[in-house]
């Protein structure tokens, strides 16, 4: 079976390349329907695969950076992506997310950084959460309100509508988001993007899981085009991530193009399932995902206190993980398949 | 309330319009740990890409940039075929909701 493991010129170390395609399909899946990066599920999965830390997060980067951009192209074909929106946004997140990188080496030579950034993801996963679901009962409750006036409630009715309040906010330049179908001060996504590639900078995390949802609260996107636009700033974010983490020798090129195999495969599938689930079945979906993450991070956060279980923990942590990927992707694929068959089908009878 | 929430405001903008200037004033990270790849067991493409990378991480990193980008999009367009071959619209979508 010697077949099945390859050599990796630069970390060293053989890995099971089939785990690699695996791996890369279900976070293309994920990736492309929620509008993320998903680093937070690749890196756990490619230190178990083998690979030393180090170069875990520089190949992660890398693959991400061309799984989003099947991903943006395929939701540009949709009329997903705001490119407007995200060229504003990026200028925001490139700057935020130096700042806050730059926070982080201050903070290192200050103490315990690695906990107390732990503590903020946990408080900000917990805060997106509820969010996501406070947003999900409030639109079943004006449902439901409707319901009893014998109305039937709006397509584009959200639950939360912060974004409403920002909009009343008129400094100028005004700009007029045609994908989004917004119009708002520009100041709003650069401010939005700024606070979120700074968040993303001090957690050391892609941005995904903070932007996708800022996108859709704050701005006031609607989901599709929140995860079309988000995906958009993942690749060129991605990119320069590649682009630095490979300049500091921590990318494995060999391990990203095998992910990006199967990450092709993945994103087009998780793409095209949001063509067939509701804006809301996608943002409960991503309250989820949030769930787990959080939970995941935590089970980290509470070795200190229970050292006997440390062992436990560390493997209950990426067990979480790796399911939480295998369920999501499992059910995003089923649906994508319900959805083209009854496409099909539909097609047929015409 | 109202009040604490100014502060609270204030004290945020001071933070995000102060802190790249305390960044800066603290210094920056520590040395780079230097990897060098062993390439005595490769061959062929693998033995080239590895004595690249050991001998300019500038060269490795345009590769790798310039790589990652044409794969993707090589591997979208394949994708792109075999579902169209399926059979499915891959370029309208009707928003069914926010």
């Amino acid at each position: 079976m010697d077949w099945l493991y390859i050599l990796m010129p630069i970390a060293g170390v053989k890995i099971f390349w089939p785990g690699l395609i695996i791996l890369g399909v279900g976070v293309g899946i994920i990736g492309g329907f929620f509008g993320m990066g998903g680093a937070w599920m690749v890196t756990p999965g490619l230190n178990i695969l083998g690979f030393p830390m180090a170069f875990a997060i520089g190949t992660d980067i890398a693959h991400m950076a061309g799984k989003s951009l099947i991903s943006t192209l395929r939701h540009g074909k949709f009329g997903n992506v705001d490119y407007k929106l995200g060229l504003i946004m990026l200028v925001g997140t490139v700057v935020g997310f130096e700042v806050g990188a730059q926070m982080i080496m201050w903070l290192e030579r200050l103490g315990s950084v690695e906990v107390v950034v732990r503590w903020i993801y946990i408080a900000l996963l917990t805060f997106i959460a509820w969010t996501v679901f406070h947003d999900v009962g409030k639109r079943r409750a004006k449902e439901r309100a409707a319901a009893a006036k014998g109305e039937v409630l709006a397509a584009g009715a959200t639950g939360v509508e912060w974004h409403k309040t920002l909009h009343k906010i008129k400094i100028p330049p005004m700009v007029t988001l045609h994908a989004a179908g917004i119009t708002c001060s520009a100041w709003l996504p650069i401010i939005v993007s700024f606070l979120t590639g700074w968040l993303a900078g001090i957690l050391g995390i892609g941005g995904g899981l903070i932007r996708m949802p800022a996108l859709i609260y704050l701005v006031g996107c609607p989901t599709h085009v929140a995860v079309g636009t988000d995906l958009f700033e993942v690749a060129i974010s991605g990119l320069y991530g590649a682009a630095t983490y490979t300049y500091k020798g921590r990318t494995e090129l060999v391990a990203a193009l095998i992910m990006l195999v199967g990450a092709a495969i993945g994103a087009q599938v998780g793409a095209v399932a949001t063509k067939y689930i509701k804006g809301y079945g996608i943002r409960i979906a991503f309250g989820l995902a949030v769930i787990g993450c959080a939970v995941s991070i935590l089970l980290k956060l509470v070795q200190p206190w229970l050292p006997a279980y440390k062992t436990l923990l560390n493997n209950a942590s990426t067990v979480l993980v790796l399911s939480l990927v295998s369920l999501m992707s499992l059910y995003i694929f089923v649906r994508m398949v319900q959805g083209a068959k009854k496409e099909l089908a539909m097609k047929k009878q015409k | 309330m109202k009040k604490r929430l100014s502060r609270i405001w204030w004290a945020l903008t001071a933070l995000i319009l102060f802190a790249p200037s305390w960044v800066l004033a603290a210094g920056g990270g520590g040395a780079p740990v230097v990897i060098v790849a062993d390439t005595r067991k490769l061959d062929g493409i693998m033995a080239w890409w590895a004595n690249m990378y050991n001998e300019s991480h500038l060269e490795f990193m345009i590769l790798t940039v310039l790589i990652i980008p044409t794969v993707g999009v090589i591997f979208g367009i394949l994708a792109d075929i075999v579902m169209s071959w399926i059979g499915i619209d891959l370029k309208s979508r009707e928003l069914a909701e926010h």
